[in-house]
């Protein structure tokens, strides 16, 4: 299942909604807000997204893994708004076979989503803000 | 037509939606946007999305179109 959500994103229920009973591998990744970019103490993080194409772009990614790797159940959530250090903005599990597939098609959803999904991130400093990737 | 606005550029312009008038394509639109708002050519990379989809430079844009630009993404 694909999700973009305001509300604080449930580990452990997303990763029970990719258990299959064929499965003997789940692969979890979960991104946490860090407390510094560069050396520089970040207070907190800002994330939207264009819902609609975002949603389109993670299906994409979904779909393109389930050809790449024997993937059972996916889901990929990722949450919007505010978030403060150490909250979870995007949580990936991936239900396999056997584990190796597992590993490499979380990398690759995670990669790609950073790529090209519609979701856009700033850190907030004490003094100032900035919109992640932006500038060179 | 309409422009939605995200992220760094929706603060660069002002506002989530823009509206522009005689614009024929994604090409033209976006050094319309270059030119019109210089801060946004100093951006890594311009994307611009119709009806969802990213689209190519010599795409037409037509008045019922969604149409979006796409600063770079830092989704994760």
């Amino acid at each position: 299942m694909i999700r973009i959500t305001e509300e604080p994103l449930n580990t452990q229920a997303i990763v029970d909604s990719v258990i299959s009973p064929n499965g003997g591998a789940v692969n979890v990744f979960i991104g946490t807000v860090r407390n510094s970019t560069k050396g520089k103490e970040v207070v907190r993080l800002e994330f939207e997204a264009y819902e609609p194409m975002a949603t389109k772009e993670l299906t994409k990614i979904a779909e393109d893994a389930k050809q790449r790797w024997p993937i059972l159940k996916v889901a990929v959530h990722h949450r919007v708004g505010v978030l403060d250090i150490s909250e979870i903005p995007v949580v990936i599990a991936v239900s396999t076979p056997h584990r190796a597939a597992g590993f490499e098609a979380c990398q690759y959803i995670i990669d790609t989503l950073k790529q090209t999904v519609p979701i856009w991130k700033k850190e907030i400093f004490e003094d100032g803000e900035v919109w992640v990737a932006a500038h060179p | 037509m309409k422009v939605k606005l995200f992220g760094i550029t929706r603060e660069i312009v002002g506002g989530p939606i823009l509206e522009v008038d005689g614009i024929g394509t994604v090409g033209e639109l976006k050094a319309f946007m270059m030119s019109t708002y210089p801060r946004i050519k100093k951006l890594n990379s311009l994307m611009v999305a119709v009806n969802s989809e990213y689209a190519k430079e010599d795409l037409a844009l037509h008045e019922n179109d969604e149409i979006a630009l796409i600063p770079p993404v830092s989704g994760g």
